[in-house]
């Protein structure tokens, strides 16, 4: 064993990276259920992001124009879930797992041919004397672009929600749609953006795993990260920083123990590999014991009756 | 009179099924107060959403100062200038007062000017309010502050509410009385929509009564009995409920020291609670919502257990014993939340008649279920109370909430209690029905029973009870006999105005 192989720079920038597609899922599922409704297909519109993603800036040659597919592609098929669940009035759960089971047939369908292929690789930042500073510069200012449009989205979201007219709208509609349609407001729409949003942010989660961190397609390689991206929605308590530490206290543990596996250290493999979902569940149960409750329409079905 | 504001001709709105308005017509002059009076499902809550553009009328027009009026959404009703206080708050828990306020207008201020436009309406009106508070946590008085304050906050021009006083006490009436006159002497005309006959006598100029939809007459109220206008809501004469005996006779039940925690973190506690009811004897508690009354009937029925000496009924310690202990005691229970505690929505009035009749009617036998006795003594149920239901085989939740309460209450009388506890039996219920299951506790107390009624309807209360006590925060006022006591005593037997005492919240820690 030999801990000494661990460099704590290079750990707190590759954690960094393991986070970001986390992040950005559980953001974008954060708003969607702020808006009342539980959308349990991230984990397909994640894999569709990344196949989609995938291939177009591989047909492109622009890792750039793939990233955009890779929205859209999240969006169309939460499209799906929003005609399903707003329109045919279906329940939102049942609607939710057979979105994840569809994209993850629609997208071992489109990647057959990408298989085993390198997509064009995504310029890193790269800032004179700033990317270069000793510790500082690889942790903070070295990385990819998504990764600190992930950070900003975060912030992004957070200040909508906390500040804007629109974000109160929303948090209305996840309280009570029954009172946001008597004051006039719609509810099916502004539920059908904040699903279309949360749809693109777990498209731009899966083509970042696709194209920036592994990168190339393989099958079902989004591997649960959509799972793990709903269970932090919950245990951070519907808040948009606690989100962000959930997901890069899971990034952070994950990397730490890939490390530790590598160095040889003497606890079993499998105990190393639970340990991010353990450690990352535990604090944030331990957080979410304040008063922080859920929208208290989560899951409801809304129908404009009388 | 002066100027119409509002003219409503030949307005009519079917659904499937029902007729909701047919061919209503009235008008609604300039700082009018103007009454709407009805029944329930007599159309009053689809006419005023038609107003406030919340639902299109099949026929008919609307005429605002002169113009067509037809809003397509409560967007375009709010900026002609019509505001409307809801009879259901459409108000957003987890929010605080000032973004409940925000959602309710067209263009918000920024949110510091919005706070201190807040309270500068609300000390102007008599209103106090704090915009930094959670709704959550506010009582329903304040509650509908928020409500009006955010009506007024857009200068409307028609203020609508539904039925606002249901969840006020007497004192809180007066307020918001006073807040209405002064709103009518700066030029806004208010639409009041309510069944309380003796607040429109004092408070409106004209009334519109409704019957199943129709316009069936209109009158002056301060000129008109509340007799007279009770009768045009029914089309009928009116049965004024008659007890027939006053003779009590022994303490059956018997409550001394009762405290309880609340189980859920918005509860109220209960702070020893003490009262006596005896046999043929009617106790009727009012209180204004949330003061404890859904703990005290948990209590009561054994749905939370307390120290077994709290509660004695003819002598026996029940405190400890669950709810089946207690019905087969005799000791039976109503509470208020048809659907969902007094009934199982999705289940039918026969499994719903098993569920609390199973021990005293002794419809299971060696853990089955008798059905066929089940569904007797439904049909017996509905028979005897005038449910309006095609048969006993039908869901609770497709009953209407009058006749759904009327089969939860009848269910429990039709057991033959002996101690008999009821929250809110009457909720919701038009006045004929309201009537008959008054007179229906009111008989089986003249056969023995001991009868504690919980209700907010002060006029129901007088009526029934022998002796009067108020709950306000979890504590209950000196028990008083019914007969003589005046409004303003009931009022501060129930606490007074709630906004007048932010001064002392702090002492029942």
């Amino acid at each position: 064993m030999d801990l000494s192989a661990i460099n704590p720079v290079l750990l707190v920038a590759s954690l960094m990276v393991a986070a970001t597609p986390l992040l950005l899922a559980a953001v974008g599922e954060l708003v969607v259920e702020k808006a009342g409704v539980l959308n349990l297909g991230v984990e397909g519109m994640m894999i569709v992001g990344a196949i989609s993603g995938f291939a177009i800036s591989v047909e492109t040659g622009s890792p750039l124009v793939g990233l955009v597919a890779a929205m859209i592609g999240g969006a169309v098929l939460s499209l799906l879930f929003a005609f399903l669940t707003q329109v045919a009035l279906a329940n939102q759960v049942a609607s939710g797992l057979a979105l994840t089971l569809f994209g993850l047939g629609l997208s071992a369908l489109m990647g057959q041919s990408y298989v085993g292929i390198k997509p064009p690789a995504m310029a890193r930042l790269d800032i004179p004397v700033l990317s270069d500073l000793p510790v500082i510069g690889p942790i903070l200012f070295s990385h990819d672009p998504v990764l600190y449009i992930g950070i900003a989205l975060t912030a992004g979201v957070w200040a909508l929600l906390k500040y804007s007219r629109a974000g109160l709208i929303l948090r209305a509609v996840g309280e009570s749609h029954d009172a946001a349609h008597a004051l006039g407001y719609n509810v099916i729409r502004v539920r059908v953006l904040a699903i279309m949003f949360g749809g693109a942010c777990a498209g731009l989660g899966g083509a970042y795993i696709s194209l920036i961190r592994v990168p190339q397609w393989t099958e079902g390689m989004t591997a649960g990260i959509g799972w793990i991206a709903l269970a932090l929605v919950v245990f951070a308590s519907w808040k948009p920083w606690r989100v962000l530490l959930g997901a890069y206290l899971f990034g952070g543990i994950n990397v730490l123990q890939l490390n530790l596996q590598a160095a040889g250290i003497a606890i079993p493999v499998e105990y190393l590999a639970m340990s991010p979902y353990l450690i990352t569940i535990l604090v944030l149960v331990i957080m979410s014991a304040d008063k922080s409750r859920a929208p208290a329409s989560l899951g409801r079905t809304f129908h404009a009756s009388q | 009179m002066t100027a119409k504001l509002l003219s409503i001709s030949g307005l009519t709105k079917a659904y499937p099924g029902v007729v909701a308005n047919d061919n209503v017509s009235f008008d609604i002059g300039e700082s009018e107060v103007h009454a709407l009076l009805g029944e329930n499902g007599a159309g009053k809550s689809t006419l005023v959403k038609m107003i406030y553009g919340l639902v299109k009328p099949d026929s008919g027009t609307m005429t605002w100062k002169g113009q067509p009026f037809t809003p397509a959404e409560p967007k375009a009703a709010r900026a002609a200038g019509v505001a409307m206080v809801f009879q259901h708050f459409s108000l957003f828990d987890a929010l605080k007062v000032s973004e409940n306020v925000a959602l309710g207008m067209e263009n918000p201020p920024p949110m510091g000017d919005l706070a201190r436009r807040i309270r500068r309406v609300s000390e102007t009106y008599g209103l106090p309010l704090d915009p930094n508070r959670v709704v959550g946590d506010l009582s329903a008085g304040e509650r509908q502050r928020v409500e009006i304050i955010r009506c007024l906050l857009q200068d409307p021009k028609l203020l609508i509410m539904d039925e606002p006083t249901s969840v006020l006490t007497p004192q809180e009436v007066e307020i918001l009385f006073k807040t209405l006159n002064k709103l009518k002497a700066e030029g806004t005309s208010i639409l009041y929509i309510s069944h309380k006959l003796e607040e429109i006598r004092t408070l409106c100029d004209h009334a519109t009564i409704l019957r199943l939809g129709k316009n069936v007459g209109e009158c002056v109220p301060a000129e008109t009995s509340a007799r007279e206008m009770a009768e045009l809501m029914v089309g009928d004469t009116l049965q004024t409920p008659t007890r027939t005996t006053d003779k009590t006779g022994e303490v059956v039940l018997d409550v001394s020291g009762l405290s309880l925690e609340p189980s859920n973190p918005f509860g109220t506690r209960l702070k020893n609670i003490h009262f006596t009811v005896r046999a043929g004897e009617i106790l009727g508690l009012g209180g204004v919502a949330g003061n404890g009354q859904d703990e005290l009937l948990a209590a009561l029925s054994g749905e939370t257990l307390t120290w077994k000496d709290a509660i004695k009924v003819n002598g026996k310690e029940v405190a400890n014993l669950g709810p089946n202990a207690r019905r087969r005691m005799g000791i039976l229970a109503a509470p208020e939340e048809r659907l969902g505690h007094a009934a199982a929505p999705d289940m039918s009035l026969t499994e719903n008649a098993l569920l609390t009749g199973a021990i005293r009617e002794k419809l299971t036998a060696k853990g089955f279920v008798n059905w066929s006795a089940t569904t007797t003594f439904a049909e017996k149920v509905i028979k005897a109370f005038d449910v309006r239901t095609p048969g006993p085989h039908v869901a609770a939740r497709a009953l209407s909430g009058g006749n759904l309460q009327k089969f939860v209450i009848g269910r429990e009388v039709l057991q033959r209690p002996e101690v008999l506890i009821v929250n809110q039996p009457t909720w919701g219920v038009d006045a004929a029905a309201a009537a008959a299951i008054r007179q229906a506790l009111l008989d089986l107390a003249a056969q023995g029973a001991a009868i504690v009624v919980i209700s907010q309807d002060l006029d129901e209360l007088m009526e029934i009870s022998d002796r009067f006590g108020a709950l306000n925060e979890g504590r209950l006022s000196d028990i008083r006999p019914a007969a003589g006591l005046t409004i303003d005593e009931i009022g501060l037997m129930m606490g007074g105005a709630h906004g007048m005492e932010v001064a002392h919240v702090g002492e029942d820690a």
